[in-house]
């Protein structure tokens, strides 16, 4: 989601938005008093728990606070009390400071945790934190999940959480026998000693929790590891199979209402009109309110003991839409617009001297187009509220719990310390969970703050339907791309002219500060590198009426077709192997891009059989959050329709914590990277409004586009980097250049006409 | 007031007759296992058991299953029945789930496509995808989905 260059800059952002949300708070001067921070961290822990490491987190914490013990000089994240509760039994629950939603970030960073602690695996389970400042991303310095960046991130501060917490069992188990902890070792959840002494973990936790946390610990070397490593199973994989899996949508608190949302047909859009008496006729309909929206506009909200009544009576609505003063999108004239736009001068990503294709003895003139598209994660969008007397808690996965809560405290008159967030395991987000408006949560307060004005004081849970989700916007933008290069016979690139044209996705957001000399990076990331090109780069990036929002991969969704079909393209026009032809580009440097391609080369029998008839090899390799991915597909066409026999991997993400899970991570990337390329896969607008509305209009791929996959991982010993994303952008070019080689011309929009 | 037969058990609901299954077994039974993907039929997220046929909730109103046998994902996999037990023992051994929203419906779909099938036949990957082609994951788990069930099929052959 956000680029790993890009760390730097962001907490930054927001530490800015923290002050302003600070001030705003001197200003508002909320009467109701903030939640002690102990009884937030007991809140926030598991009930019922017996007497373990982690009940005495908020002892620990005051001690801390009060500088009386060892612990003073850790910060809240590197505090074991907040992430390790150890129960009698011996079981340990490792608190993960991410959202879920599909990653495996809840088994990733347990095993990193457990491997430190040096836990029995088979003991351990773990669930999810909230907005506690112990839960911040360790960089961002707010709880986050994007970017491919928790494990990259949280590495070493689980690691160091888990040998802390070993620690102090060590020094527990020293005290109870009397010895010197140098005697002592650990295995699998049990402390030995000398004479054959040993104790389980259960049975020291109590002891261990009072003493003092260590501030220095020594880390495993890697050599001895027994968990990281491994092919490790989700934790959450029975309850995944078995439908005990709670998600936010199966949130229920007390007396919950649940409430749909009828939205302007055009964004921005109000009611002039609304005739809501066949709708308050509805059984089970509580009550019928308008609300402002984010963004901007009105709505209108329908309570009702559930969401079919819901749902009902919202169709029943007769409400008739003031689109007045808002731009009404269409599609085929924006397109035109930003063909004009590509044309013009504009701020320069990169200079380069360009004047060499007007004599380059080869020329590629190329235009791409990229839709918008919707996220569409399976489980609808959804997020309960509870105002209480001092504050408000809300129940929803999101990947942005620390910038939602000072949203939710904004749209409730809070403080952002009386809102606890609650993060639910997530039904998929890829982006849609990342708001920086908070867009999800805001809405859902906003239909809470009209309920309780109109005399309605029950939790609400605001559940969008799937047309919601699809016409909701926070789309990937849709980008243009012009390309003009001059090569020579030999395919040395003389001179490379671009211009790309999308909405800023950060542009008027809390990353605004992000844009440097009016370029957003996340729309430029992952042009030009790692190829040693004289490009020269012109940015636009025009306002529209339509929200947009990263995508899983962000940037990287269109600028890693862009440049890998071009270089293939310059290889096939002067006759080189297209993969001799990268690595001869890539020279001595770029050794991860080296190793992702030959991997997946080697492994795919490139170049060492021939496929059968019909069939052609295509080749990519992109870089994105820090990770290089190669596919090398075989594909063919069948009726106009792409299809995509096999595709083999080449992954260089650094220490494989979980080869299971890096895995299923590039195969669903590639699976979503293969949608953006099938029919049917755009948003597209007219008269104001989304075309799309469902996955009938709007598909996505089924099993029967997926093809055998083979995913191996280039070994390495280096710090984790990420996996979520970077398996996605080098997919659809890798197709994109197996086409070309069956058909002789590159599919330069998507989703693919292949006529 | 509607009776219906739910796992096993005779149940009375109260709410409007033309309520789908699906926000009859989510809201008014609380029985969440059930998932809510689209609403139209076209992601297979919401499937049950109808008489042993996999049946899309989200558009079958509870009047149409009146003195019908519902089975729903908290029985198929809770181990008597031999199928659904197998199914959901090849899921948790290839590590299928990944957001894992859509699989309750995966498996009730791959459940019923075994049972369909005649004692010992296990299926090849043409047959998996054209029997699980309903049904979408936007997480991509497919690969796993054709393994875990051709899986499924073996063990109980």
């Amino acid at each position: 989601m956000i680029d790993h260059a890009l760390t730097a800059a962001l907490p930054r952002a927001l530490q800015h938005l923290a002050q302003r949300q600070a001030a705003a708070d001197e200003d508002t001067a909320t009467p109701a008093a903030a939640l002690p921070r102990r009884s937030f961290l007991k809140l926030g822990g598991l009930g019922g728990l017996a007497l373990g490491l982690g009940l005495q987190t908020a002892d620990v914490q005051a001690q801390a606070t009060a500088g009386g013990s060892a612990s003073g000089g850790l910060k809240p994240i590197e505090q074991p009390a907040s992430f390790v509760q150890i129960q009698p039994d011996g079981q340990v629950i490792v608190t993960i400071n991410r959202l879920e939603f599909g990653q495996g970030v809840e088994t990733g960073l347990a095993l990193i945790l457990a491997e430190e602690l040096d836990a029995d695996w088979s003991r351990v389970s773990s669930r999810l934190g909230g907005n506690d400042a112990a839960y911040a991303d360790p960089r961002y310095g707010l709880q986050m999940t994007g970017g491919s960046t928790a494990t990259a991130h949280s590495y070493s501060q689980y690691r160091e959480l888990g040998a802390r917490a070993r620690a102090m069992l060590l020094a527990a188990a020293a005290a109870r026998w009397q010895v010197d902890v140098a005697q002592l070792r650990t295995d699998a959840g049990q402390v030995l000693g000398p004479g054959g002494r040993r104790a389980g973990y259960g049975a020291l936790a109590e002891a261990a929790a009072a003493l003092p946390v260590p501030t220095q610990v020594t880390l495993k070397d890697p050599k001895d590891f027994r968990l990281i490593g491994r092919a490790t199973h989700r934790l959450d994989a029975r309850a995944k199979s078995s439908g005990r899996q709670d998600f936010g949508i199966d949130v229920k608190r007390p007396g919950q209402l649940t409430a749909v949302v009828a939205r302007p047909p055009v964004f921005g859009g109000r009611p002039a009109t609304v005739d809501d008496t066949a709708a308050k006729a509805v059984r089970g309909v509580r009550a019928v309110l308008r609300i402002p929206l984010p963004g901007g506009g009105e709505g209108v909200a329908v309570l009702a003991d559930g969401y079919w009544p819901a749902k009902t009576a919202r169709d029943a609505l007769q409400i008739g839409w003031d689109s007045a003063g808002r731009e009404a999108v269409d599609s085929t004239r924006q397109l035109a617009q930003y063909r004009a736009l590509a044309e013009q001068p504009g701020p320069r990503a990169f200079e380069a001297d360009v004047s060499a294709l007007t004599t380059a003895p080869h020329r590629i003139d190329a235009e791409f187009v990229f839709p918008y598209l919707a996220h569409a994660p399976m489980e609808p969008l959804n997020c309960t509220v509870q105002l209480d007397a001092d504050g408000a808690q809300v129940w929803t996965g999101t990947q942005f719990a620390g910038v939602d809560a000072m949203a939710a405290a904004r749209t409730l008159g809070l403080k952002p310390e009386q809102v606890r967030v609650h993060v639910q395991m997530a039904g998929g987000g890829f982006g849609r969970r990342g708001v920086p408006s908070s867009d999800f949560v805001v809405l859902a307060c906003e239909v809470a703050k009209a309920a309780r004005a109109a005399g309605v004081s029950a939790p609400v849970r605001t559940l969008w339907s799937r047309e919601d989700d699809i016409r909701g916007g926070h789309y990937r933008p849709l980008h243009l791309h012009r390309a003009r290069i001059g090569f020579d016979a030999q395919g040395r690139v003389l001179a490379w002219d671009h211009a790309l044209v999308g909405q800023s996705i950060v542009g008027g957001t809390m990353f605004a500060g992000m844009i440097k000399n009016g370029i957003d990076p996340t729309a430029t990331e992952g042009l030009r590198d790692p190829y040693p090109l004289p490009m020269r780069l012109t940015v636009h990036h025009p306002q529209v009426n339509v929200p947009v929002l990263w995508w899983r991969s962000v940037g990287s969704t269109h600028t890693a077709y862009v440049m890998e079909t071009l270089i293939d393209e310059i290889a096939r026009t002067t006759k080189q192997d297209p993969v001799a032809y990268r690595l001869a580009l890539f020279g001595s440097g770029h050794r991860r891009h080296r190793e992702a391609l030959q991997l997946a080369v080697e492994r795919s029998g490139y170049g060492q059989r021939q496929l059968p008839a019909g069939r052609a090899w295509g080749v990519a390799v992109h870089e994105s959050f820090n990770t290089v991915v190669a596919w090398v597909v075989e594909a063919s066409l069948r009726d106009g329709r792409p299809v995509l026999h096999k595709a083999t991997a080449g992954v260089h993400c650094n220490l494989a914590v979980n080869p299971l899970s890096i895995e299923a991570q590039i195969q669903g990337a590639a699976i979503m990277g293969l949608s953006m390329c099938l029919e049917g896969s755009a948003i597209t607008l007219k008269d104001g409004v989304v075309e799309q509305s469902n996955f009938g209009d709007y598909p996505v791929a089924r099993i029967t586009d997926a093809p055998e996959f083979a995913v191996h991982i280039v070994p390495s010993a280096e710090p984790p980097t990420g996996i979520g994303e970077p398996g996605l952008p080098p997919l659809a070019p890798a197709l994109a250049n197996a086409i070309a080689a069956l058909t002789g011309k590159t599919p330069r929009a998507l989703p693919f006409a292949l006529g | 007031m509607t009776r219906l037969n739910i796992n096993g058990r005779n149940q009375t609901v109260d709410v409007d007759p033309s309520t789908p299954v699906l926000w009859t077994l989510r809201d008014a039974l609380g029985m969440t296992g059930t998932k809510f993907g689209c609403g139209i039929a076209a992601c297979g997220a919401c499937t049950v058991h109808v008489d042993g046929q996999a049946t899309r909730s989200c558009v079958t109103p509870i009047s149409a299953v009146e003195g019908r046998r519902i089975e729903t994902i908290e029985h198929v996999t809770a181990g008597a029945d031999r199928v659904g037990r197998a199914v959901h023992e090849a899921w948790v051994r290839h590590d299928v789930a990944q957001c894992g929203y859509c699989q309750s419906g995966q498996i009730m779909g791959a459940t019923a496509f075994l049972k369909s099938l005649p004692r010992g036949k296990v299926p090849d990957a043409a047959e998996i995808d054209a029997a699980m082609a309903g049904h979408i994951c936007r997480c991509g788990t497919y690969a796993r989905i054709r393994a875990a069930i051709a899986d499924a099929a073996r063990a109980l052959a």
